[in-house]
């Protein structure tokens, strides 16, 4: 069941494949502008590297949690997910799974490539890349409750964000400390065992409070 | 057995209906009419278990529908006049999903036969985008026929159909209803069925 959800928001986001296209647009060029605007000089550059990298991909992410469920709403489809004998809960998992195969996949991957822009050694582009690897299904299972919640909403774009965003912080403090913590020669591991810690967290009770939003905005 | 004792409903300050008690047996159809914004919808989102009741209970064969949660939901297909209908999916890939939601997955050859046995041979590769109003309609009805659910709830089902397809549905639901099945809906348009019984609901 989960499959079938996951298949078809695939197959969505292939037939309009400008909606993907933005999100990894706006990440490439957000992360590449800032090298241009602060100037060449390497040791600033890799200081601020895990930093601007970590909020554009922050930011990319959120920029298509409105399209989460808005879709769904204005067909009518959240109402045939709601009346599914199959729990919402799992069904809201294969939303964010989608989600997150759609905008966050893309985004781990050019990350390495992007990061050589700030001279990043391979050891901090490989943390850089695991933490993304690991954060980003945390921001896609987080958004999913904002963009629940707001379902239907005027204006529901500034709220999510709101909403959303002190939840993020701790991802964003965490995914890019692993990065400076490797760059600065001390373990990353620590990091990593917070990241995956809210990965757990948000796997269990994310899609359960998605669930429970969603049958409050379309009671 | 469908029943509902006492339901009251109220949109924001306007009360919709209060005290509104029936029940349907297997093999009866329940027919809701009434001017439009009289909650012919909100009654139908109350019955299907979208929305809950101010006042009052709604219950399956003795039990609340809100406690049986997902075995309710195994038995019931709701319509709603919004058809979840995606434009960028085709015809086949609609129908094959959306029963795939409700529990029953059928293959690509089930779903290509009964979209041609409700009219649309030929179309069925097509996005729902280029597809006519009445014939978006069809891809949504096509669910009732490959669906095993007993308790149908359709919401002005008739809407943009031709007087061919009207006359399938009506087929259709005769043939839910001789099963023991229940169906409720809402028109605006007169249909003659032939059910054991039928109730008539004046919403006012």
């Amino acid at each position: 069941m989960i499959l079938w959800i996951i298949k078809r928001d695939l197959l969505l986001a292939m037939r309009r494949r400008a909606d993907v296209l933005t999100t990894l647009f706006f990440f490439i060029i957000v992360v590449s502008l800032f090298p241009l605007g602060v100037g060449p000089e390497m040791n600033t550059l890799r200081i601020m590297a895990p930093g601007i990298v970590w909020v554009a991909a922050l930011l990319a992410s959120m920029l298509a949690l409105g399209r989460m469920f808005s879709g769904d709403y204005t067909d009518g489809t959240l109402e045939q997910m709601l009346l599914s004998p199959v729990s919402l809960s799992a069904l809201v998992m294969g939303k964010a799974i989608a989600h997150w195969l759609i905008t966050g996949v893309p985004l781990v991957l050019i990350a390495p490539v992007l990061g050589i822009q700030y001279d990043l050694p391979a050891e901090s582009l490989m943390v850089l890349t695991l933490s993304l690897l690991m954060g980003t299904p945390v921001l896609s299972l987080i958004g999913a409750i904002g963009a629940a919640l707001t379902l239907g909403l005027r204006g529901g774009g500034v709220l999510v964000s709101l909403l959303v965003l002190p939840l993020y912080v701790p991802v964003l403090i965490f995914g890019a400390g692993a990065v400076e913590a490797s760059a600065a020669g001390l373990g990353f591991e620590a990091h990593f065992s917070l990241l995956g810690a809210f990965l757990l967290v948000s796997v269990v009770c994310s899609p359960w409070a998605t669930a429970a939003s969603l049958r409050i905005s379309m009671g | 057995m469908l029943t509902a004792n006492n339901l009251g409903f109220s949109r924001g300050n306007h009360k919709l209906f209060e005290n509104l008690s029936f029940s349907i047996n297997e093999g009866e159809l329940l027919l809701v009419s009434g001017s439009n914004g009289s909650g012919k919808t909100s009654l139908l989102r109350l019955l299907c278990g979208i929305s809950t009741p101010d006042e009052g209970e709604i219950l399956w064969n003795g039990a609340e529908i809100r406690d049986l949660g997902e075995d309710y939901y195994r038995v019931m297909t709701y319509l709603g006049h919004l058809g979840g209908i995606k434009d960028d999916l085709t015809a086949i890939e609609n129908l094959r999903i959306s029963c795939a939601l409700a529990g029953n997955e059928i293959d690509e050859g089930q779903a290509k036969e009964a979209l041609g046995r409700i009219g649309l041979v030929g179309r069925e590769m097509l996005p729902a985008k280029v597809l006519s109003q009445g014939q978006r309609r069809r891809v949504a009805l096509a669910r009732l026929l490959v669906t095993h659910t007993k308790v149908w709830i359709l919401d002005e089902p008739l809407t943009a159909l031709d007087v061919t397809a009207v006359d399938m549905i009506r087929q259709l639901l005769e043939h839910n209803l001789s099963k023991g099945g229940l169906v409720v809906m809402t028109t605006h348009q007169e249909m003659e069925i032939s059910a054991v019984t039928s109730q008539h609901l004046v919403l006012s």
